[in-house]
């Protein structure tokens, strides 16, 4: 297999004066989990599409496990899966006909066929209630029924578009779960669009970030929580006596940038490289009883609200270019 | 990974068919029970046992049963075919369909077969059940059947026809926003066939009028089957082109 699953260089595509997806170059290497972040309407949806072939760019180039997108789209969608804006399921259709239906598709032997559908159903909790119609199935099933189809054939490239989008937080979780368990097992590289930044930082290896169908930022979770953060150091402060008079000798320290009481505690930003311990003795020296301090970086969602941070588009773009990316 | 090629297509083929099978012999969306199969026994019930006994020994022996051979799989396939790409619009498979690994001759060639084997089936099977019916009712112990250019040029008009409203059908199909959008473009293109002709028919001068039917009667019944063939081919030909023409992935997943 290719070091680079997915190579883009300068890909763009535009509906009329829309740019849906501009000048998007990125790497993503074999076997990693990247999300692909971005606000609604950003060109998620179109960039999984012009990567499956589905959609001719404008300008620029992809190759997807070393085929391109452009001439060699076929290829691709035999190495890949997609789970895509819908879960694409027959409704009328039982979960086991719609299996049957993709894996004779992906040209899979009868016996290597009817062993991989026992296989993912039994996985996903799903192989006692196999001959119901997937429509009278709840959403959280049926999308888990979709993501068992898209690796159904063993797909070297996952593509999931936004695929607990819509599910209670009980059924993204159990789906959440599931998707690691299999993405786990499966060792596939996984496209995975999203706005949900705690299944972002708890899936992916690699996050990018995308606006108006520009590429804002790219790295690891960590990565782009340092860079939004510029190194700044968050904490954390509970405990009692947390008054104003502590409140005004940490905005006096120098290391200190900001002070927020927050329900019950107070947040604190510091300077990058600043120490926590000697704030922790003045506010104790102060009269505060400190319980607990937590340190941390910037969060992935800090990170995310930062980078796409921007006044907000005209309403009359904001819908064409969702229009568009549909 | 399985070998690809040119032999491939027609398991492909295959494959779409059988899911359009299925999905057409399953229960409906409210659970209605077997109501694929219950549209099937009504429609085989009306041509294959009301008609042939209302009729009587006229179901085989007189031309006009090549009517129904020709107008039953119109009917039956306008009906199902509206489905076809609009339906997998509607109900957002489209999109999952175009992004796997079938070429897309394989997804029109396996929708319109689909179509066409539904439509030749029930009129095929509706039509023996009309000879059992009649030689039953009427046979008094002799077996009735079809004469042989009824029988050979009615199979051959069933296809024919059956392949005229599954290539318009998935033409209409391709780019209707709704199922029933492209049913209603279907039923006015069939009732345009059939009144065009009769209407235009005698539009035309009284004499041109006869002129025509002068030299219909000059000809023998084989050649003016033949005729209606070669027509209704040609037809089919320019419909299938047109649908393979019309059928881009690209403009597809745009509007799905």
């Amino acid at each position: 297999m290719n070091e680079i699953a997915i190579h883009t260089e300068n890909l763009s595509r535009h509906f009329g004066d829309v740019k849906a997806v501009d000048g998007l170059t990125l790497d993503v290497p074999a076997g990693a989990v990247l999300g692909f972040l971005g606000p609604n309407g950003s060109g998620k949806t179109t960039t999984i599409r012009l990567l499956l072939g589905l959609l001719q760019p404008t300008a620029g180039q992809a190759s997807v496990l070393g085929w391109d997108t452009r001439t060699q789209a076929h290829e691709i969608r035999w190495r890949c899966g997609a789970l895509l804006e819908h879960t694409g399921l027959y409704e009328r259709l039982s979960a086991e006909d719609n299996l049957e239906f993709y894996g004779r598709i992906a040209h899979l032997p009868a016996t290597e066929r009817r062993a991989r559908m026992r296989e993912l159903l039994e996985r996903a909790g799903l192989w006692e209630r196999r001959r119901e119609p997937a429509g009278t199935w709840s959403r959280g099933m049926q999308q888990k029924l979709a993501v068992a189809r898209a690796l159904l054939h063993r797909p070297q490239l996952l593509f999931l578009d936004e695929p607990t989008s819509g599910l209670d937080p009980e059924a993204a979780a159990a789906l959440r779960d599931d998707l690691e368990r299999m993405v786990q097992s499966e060792g596939a590289t996984v496209f995975l669009t999203t706005h949900n930044l705690a299944e972002a930082e708890r899936l992916c290896q690699r996050v990018a970030v995308i606006r108006r169908g520009r590429l804002l930022d790219v790295g690891t979770p960590q990565e782009l929580r340092a860079r939004a953060g510029g190194g700044a150091v968050h904490v954390e402060l509970y405990g009692r006596g947390l008054d104003e008079r502590v409140l005004a000798l940490l905005q006096a320290r120098p290391e200190v940038t900001s002070v927020h009481p927050h329900n019950d505690h107070l947040q604190i930003e510091l300077r990058p490289g600043s120490d926590v311990a000697p704030l922790v003795t003045a506010v104790v020296g102060a009269g505060g009883q400190v319980e607990e301090v937590r340190k941390g970086s910037a969060s992935l969602e800090e990170a995310f609200l930062e980078l796409v941070r921007e006044e907000a588009p005209p309403p009359s773009q904001a819908a064409s270019q969702k229009e568009g990316a549909r | 990974m399985s070998e690809r090629g040119s032999a491939s297509l027609w398991t492909d083929v295959a494959t779409v068919m059988w899911k359009e099978w299925r999905e057409l012999l399953s229960p409906g969306r409210r659970g209605s029970g077997r109501s694929g199969w219950l549209s099937i026994a009504i429609t085989v019930g009306i041509f294959g046992i009301f008609l042939p006994w209302q009729m009587g020994l006229d179901w085989v022996q007189s031309p006009m049963a090549l009517v129904y051979w020709g107008w039953v799989p119109l009917f039956l396939v306008s009906g199902v075919v509206a489905d076809a790409f609009a339906g997998e619009r509607e109900r957002h498979t489209l999109e999952t369909l175009l992004a796997s690994q079938l070429p897309d001759n394989a997804i029109l060639l396996g929708k319109l077969l689909a179509a066409v084997s539904y439509g030749c089936l029930l009129t095929v099977a509706g039509l023996l059940l009309g000879a059992l019916t009649v030689t039953l009712a009427f046979g008094q112990g002799r077996l009735l059947f079809y004469p042989t250019l009824v029988a050979v040029g009615g199979a051959v008009l069933c296809v024919l026809a059956s392949g005229l409203a599954a290539c318009a059908g998935v033409f209409v199909s391709l780019r209707a926003a709704s199922v029933r959008q492209a049913a209603q473009t279907l039923s006015i293109a069939t009732m345009l066939l059939i009144f065009v002709p009769v209407y235009g028919l005698q539009a035309l001068p009284a004499s041109v009028r006869a002129a025509g039917l002068a030299w219909m009667s000059r000809q023998n019944s084989t050649t003016v089957l033949l005729a209606v063939l070669l027509v209704l081919a040609a037809l089919d030909a320019l419909l299938l082109a047109a649908a393979r023409l019309r059928f881009q992935r690209a403009k597809l997943a745009l509007n799905v």
